[in-house]
């Protein structure tokens, strides 16, 4: 969906410091770029429940952090998740990349497809889906938006094949 | 077979307590709950309530973000079990201002003393899992193993040394007054420490 340049030009105007994540086949193809941007430090986890403490340390000592993981990595990431932004409340913001919705030919029957939007609802997490290219836009407003409240939110970015 | 020899957990944390100077400390589980009983600092983080095994990345974040403030993580071995791959990430990060001290008692202390998958009683060679070595495999360069107090004490300054550093500390099982302390709002307390980073 996001070229890896748009990608990062739209996180450097945002003002993001710090890419916490964990690549999929989707989201790895920023990875090259992401290396060399100057102004973003690119920060890789194991599992991505760490990605979330990771990126809450981050904020309390004054970066901007992003989360950028795919929606198994959402799962995975439950008891880290609840913790940072219900118990702690902070506004900790995720992209996370939505395995299969635009093609699920090289998973038929991804479960992935059926658990990702109720599990975010489940969670209480201010989230903006972006189904296809004309919705990109929405990504920075929305993250201006959770800034300016101070509240956690989550861009749900549709993929394409596993 | 001779038991092996062990600090009590109120002991190890007092050297900590004593030696930390200005560093954020953050502690989890049984040590969170121990660490309440020590004068308190405006770089503390009681993690209660915690995820298990995030008090480490939680750190970490910290310490990026805040390359000259000293970071020291004290983490129980059921928390580092829960969460090995931070292992990984840590020594990949490297930051020169990051300590891990993981405090070893074999067991979950604070749901009632059961053992936990490293103890020697519940492994096929008998032996208790070296966590000082998954900390070198993973990639740490200072490790350090301690199993009395006097001897951490007088190498204190091993808490301060360039890091990533793992500080390795034989706890013993503590049995008595193990009740909950409750260390107050969370989120009064993040915001407290988030204030205290930034001013």
């Amino acid at each position: 969906m996001f070229a890896p340049e748009e990608f990062i030009s739209t996180l450097t105007e945002l003002g993001i410091t710090h890419v916490v994540w964990i690549p999929d086949t989707t989201l790895g193809q920023w990875d090259e770029a992401l290396r060399a941007a100057p102004e973003i430090e690119l920060v890789q986890v194991c599992r991505e429940g760490e990605a979330w403490a990771l990126a809450a340390g981050l904020y309390l000592g004054g970066a901007k952090p992003i989360v950028v993981i795919q929606c198994t990595g959402l799962f995975e990431s439950g008891d880290s998740l609840r913790n940072i932004v219900h118990d702690y409340r902070l506004p900790i913001y995720a992209l996370i990349g939505y395995r299969s919705f635009l093609n699920a030919a090289s998973l038929p029957g991804d479960t992935c497809l059926k658990f990702t939007e109720p599990v975010l609802d489940a969670w209480a997490l201010d989230t903006v889906f972006l189904k296809d290219e004309s919705m990109k836009p929405q990504f920075a407003e929305h993250y201006r938006k959770c800034t300016e409240q101070q509240i956690p939110g989550i861009c749900l970015m549709a993929e394409g094949a596993a | 077979m001779s038991t092996p020899q062990a600090m009590p957990l109120a002991e190890a944390l007092a050297v900590i307590h004593q030696y930390r100077a200005d560093a954020v400390v953050i502690t989890t589980m049984g040590a969170a709950r121990e660490w309440q009983t020590l004068e308190p600092h405006s770089k503390d983080l009681v993690y209660m309530p915690s995820s298990m095994g995030q008090g480490p990345p939680l750190g970490l974040g910290i310490a990026i973000a805040q390359p000259d403030q000293r970071v020291i993580v004290v983490n129980g071995d059921g928390c580092t079990l829960m969460n090995l791959g931070c292992l990984v990430t840590l020594a990949a990060q490297a930051p020169k201002n990051f300590t891990l001290v993981v405090v070893d008692n074999g067991v979950y202390e604070v749901t009632g003393g059961q053992a936990t998958i490293g103890h020697p009683t519940k492994r096929a060679d008998g032996q208790p899992l070296n966590l000082a070595d998954l900390a070198r495999a993973a990639g740490f360069i200072e490790v350090y193993e301690f199993d009395d107090a006097e001897s951490f004490r007088f190498e204190h300054e091993t808490l301060h040394e360039p890091g990533p550093v793992c500080i390795v500390l034989k706890t013993t099982h503590q049995t008595e007054d193990i009740s909950a302390r409750s260390p107050g709002p969370p989120t009064e307390r993040i915001q407290a420490l988030r204030a205290a980073l930034q001013s």
